[in-house]
């Protein structure tokens, strides 16, 4: 029997970016605020000293372990799907703060195409542009209504950025200016720009100074360390929830943070259409306890969020046979279709690549969105071409060689230490659309370690996915050539989504949208059928955007923050359904 | 017996080796025990030299088996990962680099038992690498049955142990494995053989803490500095600064 505890006014599951930014609105808001986190509480001290590529970028020592549960996988409806069994394949965010301790800091908002694609393709090429087969939706919010949350949330994080020539004009600066720039970044800049693109620095999580944010949290100047994606920063130099909004929700007597709380059902009542609570066990003695609350927010991943609403029977399942149907629709995101392009070798060129930071990098956004002219492509949407100065360690640099290196023995070990720090890859981030036969639910065949049943993903690509990635490629050979590198090479593009799920971009299954028989939840992350649960995160993106999810997860977080103190307020939908009729 | 023969000028320095290093080595070339250069090498005479003998004789402590219990799956792994990653000109090869020992401290933690991979049936073991590792065994189980297996090929093809073979009898086997050739009970020997190739690149270039990469020979050949505070006052320089590494220990401040 669950023990049932007494009733507060939030609770907050999964604290990353998202539970983090309404764990810190609601505490400074007065709102009795319980979150709960499956994994460990963390704190800078678990990062320092910790620079060990073998630790956290070959096992992967802060992703979620896989033990008790994973996601299921396949490309066909009818086919046996898979557990993704290791953490090679399948890397998640764990503990306190989630995928964002780990992420690089690459930071770009949307385009106001990416959240209008569908109307503004129509608009400009006609419906006949759009796929059959193709869930293409508008997010229910305009760039010009996001504008001032994404600044809320670089102003919180303390973004390192400079104005993208080609991006709509920021109302504000950056926080910070941008990190510097080295030779890479600078070959590639010159040679962009002799091909008439428009090259800036990526906007970095990152830090280029010390700072303050408006909370009075301080993150301090990056070192260029290296260990950064896939690490926790050992200097407070990366902006994380850890450095930043967790603090400011512990500063609040009435903020709790309860670690190693594994969530597994929502509490609803079905009659009243409320959400009254979570249930969860703790993780260290095995109890069970029920946790009321007046509003419920799910902000876990998007696989979890998704997974929640299904274990608890919470909104229509989405099924492809009939189309009907809305948890676990429009399952999306930056799956391997994107981020190929083009790697250069530089014979008489060493850089000193094993320096850098996440998101130190230079980018061009001619071929975002539809800042090009898409009328004699076969694809809609896109992507910035970007070189990134990570920091590579001893371990990568060895797979960082020209093709024709054998894999093996004497022919490997010399070109690999010859082309050691010779290596520069430049990548499209490119959009990943949704589709009818791309969907969550829950898996027949396996459970976790309570006897859930896991999610199941089924994903393949669809044309656009095929033909935007062959055009990156090419536009990024094109500017390898012009960086003057010695051996060019195009990334090879994967036939078909091979269950790698690396990189951690995938979203949707929860979308938001203005009309409830396409989207789960409004532009305040409220359900539609639910008033008082909001699910908050990259679960709500109806399409992959052009660019890295982060920002706009934050900005949507501080939306949802304000929809759920407006909620409190007011009660009711915040949001009024487009569609005559709103769905049962 | 092995063939020594055919390890000549594994006793060549790097350019920039040390003394202390260079008398290191002299003590792998001198060891005799059966069991060949592997054994002789790393349960060989200890170094006497005056400086750092104290730390090499507790570092040559710390490199038992723990996880393999025959000596034979271990002398094969040993030889394996050396055509993986061979000694040449440019320095060090597996062995040397203590890599056979690396492997088998990682096959005795977590990672050899799978303890943070989804376990649970059904199986699919056939379908591994379109998705992954589907195998029901462990990482440490399919280490021994690829060895093993290895061994048996060996005798059957050459009529000799796989350490005893020529270096090009080895990677006749070794690309059998590779290209899954070789059939394996509950693992394709392609899956065991890229554990073998990961796992022996890791132990050259990971750090010294866990077992390979003797004395950062691995991080030298390829000029990586090791772990450091931050190179804010160096990222922006044109020309590729090459420094003697730093440990994790060192970055860490030393033992307690």
């Amino acid at each position: 029997m669950a023990t049932k505890l007494d009733k507060v006014d939030v609770v907050v599951v999964g604290v990353g970016w998202a539970g983090g930014i309404i764990s810190a609105e609601m505490a400074k808001a007065g709102k009795n605020v319980v979150a709960l986190e499956r994994g460990e509480h963390r704190e800078r001290s678990d990062y320092i000293g910790q620079k060990d590529e073998l630790k956290y970028d070959s096992r992967y020592e802060i992703m979620q372990p896989l033990s008790s549960d994973t996601v299921t996988s396949r490309n066909e409806i009818g086919e046996t799907a898979l557990p993704i069994r290791t953490r090679e394949q399948m890397q998640l965010g764990f503990d306190v703060g989630g995928a964002s301790v780990h992420w690089a800091g690459a930071t770009y908002r949307y385009w106001p195409y990416d959240f209008e694609m569908r109307s503004k393709t129509i608009e400009r090429y006609g419906e006949d542009k759009i796929p059959e087969d193709m869930n293409l939706q508008d997010w229910g919010i305009t760039y010009e209504e996001m504008e001032p949350y994404y600044d809320k949330w670089e102003k919180m994080a303390g973004i390192s950025g400079e104005q993208d020539p080609l991006a709509p004009k920021r109302k504000n600066e950056w926080p910070n200016p941008p990190l510097k720039e080295t030779p890479p970044l600078k070959l590639f800049k010159d040679a962009t720009s002799n091909l008439g693109l428009h090259p800036f620095q990526v906007a970095a999580g990152n830090m280029s100074q010390n700072y303050t944010n408006p909370d009075g949290q301080t993150l301090n100047a990056c070192m260029y360390c290296s260990f950064c994606t896939r690490h926790g920063c050992d200097f407070s130099a990366k902006s994380d929830p850890i450095a930043t909004v967790v603090p400011t929700a512990l500063e609040h007597d009435n903020f709790e943070l309860r670690t190693r709380a594994y969530v597994r059902r929502v509490l609803y009542d079905s009659g009243n259409k409320q959400a009254t609570g979570v249930m969860y066990v703790d993780e260290e003695t095995g109890e069970e306890f029920e946790q009321p609350a007046d509003v419920v927010v799910l902000s876990a991943f998007a696989f979890t969020n998704n997974r929640l609403l299904m274990l608890s029977g919470i909104g229509e399942q989405y099924d492809p046979e009939t189309r009907q149907g809305i948890i676990g629709r429009n399952f999306n995101g930056q799956y391997n279709s994107s981020f190929h392009g083009a790697r250069g070798f530089f014979k008489n060129k060493r850089f000193n690549l094993y320096m850098g930071a996440g998101a130190l990098g230079a980018a061009v956004n001619d071929y975002a969105a539809d800042n090009f002219d898409h009328s004699d492509l076969d694809f809609i949407g896109g992507g910035a071409i970007e070189l990134r100065q990570y920091g590579d360690a001893a371990i990568k640099s060895n797979y960082i060689v020209p093709s024709d290196t054998p894999r093996w023995g004497k022919g490997f070990k010399e070109n690999s230490l010859f082309y050691a720090y010779r290596g520069l890859h430049i990548w499209y981030t490119a959009t990943a659309m949704s589709y009818w036969h791309n969907y969550l639910d829950l898996d027949p065949n396996y459970t976790d370690e309570y006897g859930d049943p896991l999610l199941r993903a089924t994903y393949k690509f669809g044309e656009n996915e095929r033909n935007i990635g062959k055009f990156g490629v090419e536009k990024c050979r094109e500017i390898m050539e012009e960086m003057g590198a010695d051996i060019v090479e195009e990334d090879a593009l994967p036939e078909e989504f091979d269950h790698v799920y690396a990189g951690g971009h995938y979203t949707g299954g929860v979308v938001m949208g203005d009309d409830p028989e396409t989207s789960a939840v409004n532009n305040y992350l409220q359900m539609w059928d639910v008033d008082n649960l909001f699910v908050v995160g990259g679960s709500a993106f109806p399409q992959f955007g052009s660019h890295h999810p982060t920002p706009t997860i934050g900005a949507l977080a501080y939306r949802a923050a304000e929809g759920i103190e407006k909620y409190m307020n007011e009660g009711g939908q915040l949001a009024k359904a487009k569609a005559k009729s709103q769905k049962a | 017996m092995v063939d020594k023969d055919k390890n000549k000028g594994h006793t060549e320095e790097p350019e920039n080796a040390s003394r202390r290093d260079f008398l290191k080595k002299s003590g792998y070339a001198a060891g005799g025990v059966a069991g060949g250069l592997v054994l002789g090498g790393l349960f060989g005479q200890f170094d006497t030299a005056e400086e750092g003998a104290n730390s090499d004789q507790v570092e040559q402590l710390q490199n038992a088996r723990t996880f393999f219990k025959r000596r034979e799956d271990f002398e094969t792994l040993a030889y394996a990962s050396e055509r993986i990653y061979p000694e040449d000109e440019n320095g060090p090869g597996a062995i040397k680099l203590g890599v056979p020992y690396f492997i088998d401290k990682q096959l005795a933690g977590y990672y050899g038992y799978n303890a943070k991979t989804y376990m649970k049936g059904p199986f699919q073991p056939q379908k591994s690498g379109e998705y992954g590792l589907q195998t029901k065994l462990n990482r440490g189980e399919v280490f021994l049955h690829g060895l093993r297996k290895m061994q048996e090929v060996s005798q059957k093809d050459f009529g000799s142990k796989f350490a005893e073979l020529e270096g090009e009898q080895q990677d006749e086997i070794l690309r059998k494995f590779e290209a899954n050739e070789i059939k394996l009970k509950g693992v394709q020997s392609s899956i065991f053989f890229e554990l073998l190739r990961q796992t022996t690149i890791e132990g050259v270039y990971s750090d010294p803490v866990y077992g390979g990469n003797k004395d950062m020979q691995g991080w030298k050949m390829i000029e990586y500095p090791g772990p450091r505070m931050g190179w804010a006052s160096e990222i922006d320089a044109e020309e590729f600064l090459s420094k003697e590494p730093m440990s994790l220990k060192e970055y860490q401040g030393g033992n307690l």
